[in-house]
């Protein structure tokens, strides 16, 4: 029973009994414990890229009426493999003049920065890598090492393009880090904790009904973070070339894209993880096993959004980018921080003596939240509408596309 | 020996021999990068002091900013791929003394400290670091007023990014 209902923590105290029983003392076996937890936690991110990828390129193809992968197995789901495969045995292209120390660090650390974040997903109540008091800024802080690799490949590449690409990534991840730090500053008033387990934990109320524009916010700037349609503009194709990765051949290549579609599964679980419950549901507290079920049927949902979004938008103008994140998305998160801190405040001054975080009043502070959250979104809406969209300034004058030459004079006499 | 000691070692190892390349390297984008691996170390310093919250503020900010707007305005430089020029000034050994100076400094201040030899004693176990460090910054009767200034600063430094990066209207 036990085995059934928290399989993973029963093959931990198994292993643990079994290597204390070597006369082991506690601390090596509690460090060969995390040693194998992570390298678990890592494998298990990787195979389910495996399976992500097939996902996507499935449903890319079936929202564009096509078939997409059907040739190995069931509904092609094994196609990866042969992928996996060829990419293998690909030759490796360091090209003239690359720094060659950073160009092949780049590709690690791109993985490594998506991988650390699954350090700190909850995927049950007891299913957990490890439970950082500060969780929600560790995932800001790994986030700027997934930077740091795209600067790094595209400068190390020695190729205009990567470093042009590198530039966009810089103004684009720099600049969505801000209302995504102020949108993961809601959820931390509202929960009053900074771990992520504890955040989950205080869902009562999941936060995406609680704080909706701090949902909003936060998934639209870590898509813009992963840098996928229709925030791609790190790798534009049809202007750069393939930006940063454009000088990478082989497995080298295969790491980016992996970190690519393995961050874009990573924020959706932070979505779930932050704002839609994490592994919360009926009867997950008693029975782990069922919180994983929950939590991982809530990601593939996200995901689902994910990949719909990147299938079927198309990419933003850089100014558009820009302007949409500085002069629309990081005033409403200030905003929104600010009335959803006076409101926590004053909930708390009108009724003193009343555990906020307690059950059952978590349904009236969320209608004050959920009420605020939409007054502001009308508020934000209106004043939006107020603005004329400005059109593009021309920058010479319209010249006719084909016009016949003036014949030469001796024809005309 | 602990598996702390041997953690704190290698991090100090690896902070020292960072921190020397940072000056040691002639390329500037090296620097940079070996500027990231020392401040990185020094952030696995503060997670073995227990000071989780600190730790995860230097990488944030020290990493996730300072570091990528300095790989960001090397790369606006010209001859951005190239190892240029002498790294060394006329002034050098005037900052390697101040550098001597500001060591020794500090190493005696350190030495001061009453009970600077001793075990840290542990932390209490339902203590709430970031609770209290909080309070501490808000309250007058601790560093509310260094708190406000380093803000007041930073306002001033941001007005002045503003009115510098402003596109003159005509």
């Amino acid at each position: 029973m036990a085995f059934l209902s928290d399989p993973i923590n029963f093959i931990a105290n198994w292993l643990e009994t079994v290597m204390l029983g070597f006369g082991w003392s506690d601390a090596v076996v509690n460090a060969v414990l995390k040693f194998l937890g992570a390298g678990a936690v890592g494998t298990f991110g990787f195979a389910l890229v495996i399976f992500t990828i097939w996902l996507e390129r499935k449903l890319y193809a079936r929202i564009q009426d096509r078939f997409g992968p059907n040739r190995v197995g069931p509904w092609g789901i094994f196609q990866t493999f042969p992928d996996m495969i060829k990419i293998f045995t690909k030759e490796y292209i360091t090209p003239n003049g690359a720094d060659k120390v950073v160009y092949n660090l780049a590709p690690i650390l791109s993985v490594s920065a998506v991988m650390l974040i699954w350090a700190v997903i909850p995927f049950a109540s007891t299913v957990f890598g490890t439970d950082v008091n500060v969780g929600v800024l560790y995932i800001v802080a790994v986030g700027a090492a997934g930077t740091l690799s795209i600067i790094m490949a595209g400068w190390s590449s020695n190729n205009k393009y990567a470093l042009l690409g590198a530039f966009r990534a810089v103004a684009q991840m720099v600049s969505y880090e801000v209302p995504m730090v102020l949108a993961l500053l809601v959820p931390v008033l509202l929960g009053q904790t900074m771990g992520i387990n504890s955040l989950v934990a205080s869902q009562n109320v999941w936060y995406s009904v609680m704080a909706p524009i701090a949902a909003l916010i936060f998934f639209i700037s870590s898509l813009a973070e992963t840098g996928r349609a229709p925030f791609d503009l790190l790798e534009a194709e049809s202007e750069l070339v393939a930006g940063y990765q454009t000088e990478y051949s082989g497995l080298k290549f295969g790491m980016f894209y992996v970190g690519e579609f393995l961050h874009a599964f990573t924020i959706s679980a932070l979505t779930t993880t932050l704002f839609l419950g994490g592994w919360r549901g009926p009867w997950s507290e008693s029975v782990p096993v069922l919180g994983i079920l929950w939590f991982f049927i809530k990601t593939f949902i996200v995901y689902f959004v994910v990949a719909w979004i990147r299938i079927s938008l198309p990419r933003l103008r850089i100014d558009q980018m820009l302007n949409f994140n500085w002069k629309i998305l990081t005033p409403l998160a200030l905003v929104l921080l600010i009335v959803t801190a006076l409101a926590e405040k004053l909930l708390a001054l009108l009724l003193p003596g009343l555990n906020l975080v307690d059950t059952a009043n978590s349904w009236v502070r969320a209608a004050v939240h959920l009420a605020l959250n939409g007054l502001l979104l009308w508020g934000a809406l209106t004043l939006l509408k107020k603005i004329p969209a400005k059109p593009r300034k021309v920058v010479g004058s319209p010249r006719p596309v084909a016009v016949a030459p003036e014949p030469p004079a001796s024809v005309i006499s | 020996m602990a598996p702390e000691q041997i953690i704190f070692i290698v991090a100090a190892a690896v902070t020292l021999v960072a921190a020397l390349f940072v000056v040691a390297t002639k390329n500037l984008i090296h620097a940079a990068f070996w500027l990231i691996l020392a401040l990185f170390g020094v952030a696995v310093t503060y997670v073995l002091l227990q000071a989780g919250f600190i730790a995860v503020v230097q990488v944030v900010v020290y990493i996730g900013a300072i570091s990528i707007l300095f790989i960001f305005a090397a790369m606006l430089t010209r001859k951005v791929m190239q190892d240029t020029g002498p790294q060394n000034n006329p002034n050098w050994w005037l900052a390697a003394l101040i550098a001597l100076v500001f060591l020794a400094g500090l190493v005696l201040m350190l030495l001061g400290i009453p009970g600077i030899h001793d075990q840290a004693p542990a932390l209490a176990g339902d203590a709430n670091p970031i609770q209290q460090l909080g309070e501490q910054l808000v309250s007058a009767d601790h560093y509310l007023l260094p708190f406000e200034l380093a803000s007041v600063l930073l306002v001033a430094a941001m007005i002045g990014a503003i009115y510098v990066a402003w596109e003159k209207k005509r």
